[in-house]
């Protein structure tokens, strides 16, 4: 097995492994704040349409599949668990509970891809993708349209997000097999983490958003 | 303070292609956007060559109604999304901000060099669209035309658009992240040059406001891709919703340009005025004001777009409100020079031009915040000349006064002073020539975007088209002799204009780490003596 090694990479702009960490830190969070508001800009239309097209939004709600929806909140919950012991295995430099935590994390979050490309499915089969092959027996379709277009937008976008975490968790997987991380050197593993935890809190919105309305 | 041939610095230090294009220096990377930057600016400038022949006569007559709104359309996109925005921060800040705080770099050197090719293929993606058709949507976009009935480039020149955001938002990260954890020891927050100020507070604006445009701009894809409704009445949407979503990134936008100029200027006049800045805090403060309040007050573009009394009655009043932070720099800077001892060096000549311009654009601006008054206007070269007299007359008359002032940093040259002082002239003589008219026509009628016009109008058109010639002169001039400079100009000694600031203690050009030893700050920011000397000698910049 190999050893950890204690020493950090030290980028030359930097005086000090602190403010380097700090650095990274800061840099990250201010990222996720940018990121708050291109998801932000998302939020904002759908609530613009949801008061406008309140019905609507109802009906297209129930055509959403709350059972797997259900799932995937549990899924990628338990992803962020296994992420965050990730992120203690590497500061406590448990290399191997490390990588096992990152696949079990990388997992889950293939499980969460997966459930989200079946649902796409149902929803092409069933005629509810936006565009000229739109179909709704209903009141209101042009409505119900503008409902799936965001469901479509947004639960894309953040599967989109998902996506670029696979290849982060991926980098951190072979980084961690070759030991590069231990308890002075796991900024990486942390800021994937901050990472993985934003695109889990916008599901936690986007789906009593887009699944619960007018369920109750 | 003379220099041996042969020293190493960040210029010399390798000539390789490749030691340019995977660089990692902040001061190569500045010099990389300062160069495609420039081309992008002579891009946006032929466009706008056509825009003015097209006007000199009152009819169609150089090209047809859907060519000109082809060019006005690409002159907008092109001046604003790949000069303006980049041009100060990507140039001057890249190459200055760690300077300033006694850093080696910036916090994230290969993001920096990601956004410059980020910058690159967005730009890619626009000129293909442009190549291939061009697109004649106005750069703002709006739907439903742009997702429905265009029939141009509006893809491409969308996509390009949404790739250069990440290389703005990742400018701003980068500088957001050093300013807070990479000053040198004793450069505390309210020692730091104004400059550094107006970049942070820029910063800020890059990262709150670009994302929205950005998925703003996705959203706007998607629609004209797959016809799905989002802005689109026809379908249900409201193309409202994409004016405020445009406008709630496109406002703050215009602070993303002009805030650094603003920081431009403070560096300048003190130092040429040879006196500690009148009003440090409320300088500093009025720019972080200028970033908040810009994101409150986007409704003032949609005055006539239908949205409700109530909230344009709100926007007008808080547009209002911008005047104040505004006008504390402009006083600032005033009293900066009062009592000063005034030294007319080509970079002040600039300063000086861009408080009296963008004193006229400013408050023109309140003329467009007014509700009533703006509905006269709207939509005319009124407007036109308005947001002209910040963007041009204000951040480029800045971006080239800097230019002017850090070349003999950036390059180790001087550059021909007197030719630089008839360019100053030039310059403010041509461009109010251009744009002063424009306020006269809009205020008479004559609406924007509009190949021809009645006769009447002609008079003044033609003052304009000529004034534009002339601003043409004004700045190919400087293409000329900073390239000429490069070249035959004498060596800069290390400081040259006497300044302070920590960028001016290291020597000219810089090394490759910035310093030789870590900076150490003991002074505030400005440190020019009653007597208009330096207080304190900065040390012997020693090779």
């Amino acid at each position: 097995m190999h050893s950890l090694s204690d020493a950090q990479p030290l980028a030359h702009q930097f005086d000090d492994t602190d403010q380097q960490r700090r650095a990274v830190s800061f840099g990250m969070w201010a990222f996720l704040v940018n990121e708050i508001m291109f998801f932000g800009g998302l939020f904002a239309t759908y609530t613009v349409y949801r008061v406008l097209y309140a019905h609507a939004f109802h009906d297209g709600s129930h055509h959403l599949d709350i059972t797997l929806g259900t799932i995937n909140t549990a899924v990628l919950i338990a992803s962020s668990l296994t992420m965050a012991l990730g992120v203690w295995s590497a500061e406590h430099g448990k290399r191997r509970p490390l990588m096992a935590w990152l696949l079990m994390t990388l997992l889950l979050g293939g499980v969460f891809v997966g459930i989200k490309a079946v649902e796409y499915h149902g929803k092409w089969v069933d005629h509810l993708v936006p565009g000229p092959g739109f179909v709704w027996h209903g009141e209101g379709a042009q409505h119900v349209q503008i409902f799936y277009s965001l469901y479509f937008a947004m639960t894309g976008f953040h599967a989109l997000h998902m996506l670029v975490g696979f290849g982060l968790l991926t980098w951190l997987i072979i980084d961690a097999r070759r030991g590069r991380f231990g308890p002075a050197y796991y900024a990486p593993v942390e800021m994937v983490g901050l990472y993985w935890h934003f695109v889990d809190i916008v599901w936690i919105f986007l789906f009593p958003l887009l699944y619960l309305i007018g369920r109750h | 303070m003379s220099e041996p041939d042969g020293r190493r610095h960040y210029l010399n230090v390798d000539y390789g292609v490749r030691s340019w294009l995977l660089t990692t220096d902040h001061k190569r990377i500045a010099i990389l956007y300062l160069c495609s930057i420039t081309a992008m600016f002579i891009l946006g400038g032929l466009f706008a060559v056509g825009i003015r022949l097209e006007l000199l006569t009152p009819q169609g007559d150089f090209v047809q109604a859907d060519t000109y709104n082809k060019l006005f359309t690409m002159h907008g996109v092109v001046m604003v999304f790949f000069f303006l925005i980049p041009s100060i921060p990507a140039v001057l800040g890249n190459f200055l901000v760690p300077m300033m705080i006694g850093a080696r770099d910036l916090a994230f050197p290969r993001i920096n060099l990601l956004s410059w090719y980020l910058y690159v293929l967005g730009a890619l993606f626009t000129l293909f669209a442009m190549i291939t058709g061009g697109v004649d949507t106005g750069w703002t976009f709006y739907t439903p035309y742009s997702t429905a009935s265009s029939a141009t480039n509006v893809m491409p020149t969308a996509i390009g658009i949404f790739i250069t955001g990440f290389s703005s938002i990742l400018t701003g990260l980068n500088f957001i992240a050093t300013i807070h954890t990479m000053r040198a020891p004793g450069l505390t927050w309210f020692r730091l040059p104004l400059f550094v100020w107006a970049h942070y507070a820029t910063s800020l604006i890059m990262v709150l406001g670009t994302p929205v445009i950005a998925i703003t701009v996705a959203l706007v894809g998607l629609e004209r891709g797959l016809h799905i409704g989002i802005f689109d009445p026809a379908l249900g949407g409201d193309p409202i919703l994409f004016q405020h979503l445009f406008w709630f990134y496109s406002h703050p936008a215009v602070y993303i340009m002009i805030l650094p100029g603003m920081g431009v200027i403070s560096e300048v006049v003190t130092c040429f005025a040879r006196r500690r800045i009148y009003g440090y805090g409320f300088i500093a403060a009025s720019s972080l004001m200028i970033a908040l309040l810009g994101f409150l007050v986007w409704g003032h573009h949609m005055f006539v777009s239908g949205q409700s009394q109530y909230a344009a009655l709100v926007f007008s009043f808080l547009s209002f409100f911008v005047a104040i932070p505004s006008a504390v720099k402009v006083f600032n800077w005033t009293a900066t020079l009062y009592r000063g001892s005034i030294a007319w060096d080509s970079p002040m000549l600039y300063a000086l031009g861009f408080m009296g311009l963008f004193t006229i654009g400013g408050l023109t601006g309140l003329f467009l915040a007014a509700l009533g008054l703006d509905v006269h206007v709207h939509d005319t070269y009124f407007v036109v000349a308005h947001f002209h007299y910040i963007m041009v007359g204000g951040t480029i008359m800045a971006y080239l006064g800097g230019v002017h002032f850090w070349w003999p940093k950036i390059t180790g040259r001087m550059y021909p002073e007197a030719l630089a002082k008839v360019s100053g002239f030039v310059i403010f003589l041509g461009f109010n020539l251009t744009f002063f008219p424009q306020f006269i026509l809009g205020y008479l009628g004559m609406p924007r975007r509009y190949h021809s016009y009645p006769d009447e109008f002609q008079v003044l058109n033609v003052f304009s088209t000529a004034g534009a010639s002339i601003l043409g002169v004004g700045y190919l001039l400087p293409l000329c002799y900073f390239l000429w400079s490069l070249r035959y100009g004498a060596k800069a000694p290390a400081n040259p204009w006497n300044a302070a600031g920590l960028e001016w203690q290291t020597l000219s050009p810089p090394p490759t780490e910035n310093f030789e030893t870590t900076p150490v700050v003991t002074t505030d920011a400005y440190d020019y003596g009653p007597d208009g000397a330096r207080a304190t000698p900065p040390e012997a910049a020693v090779a």
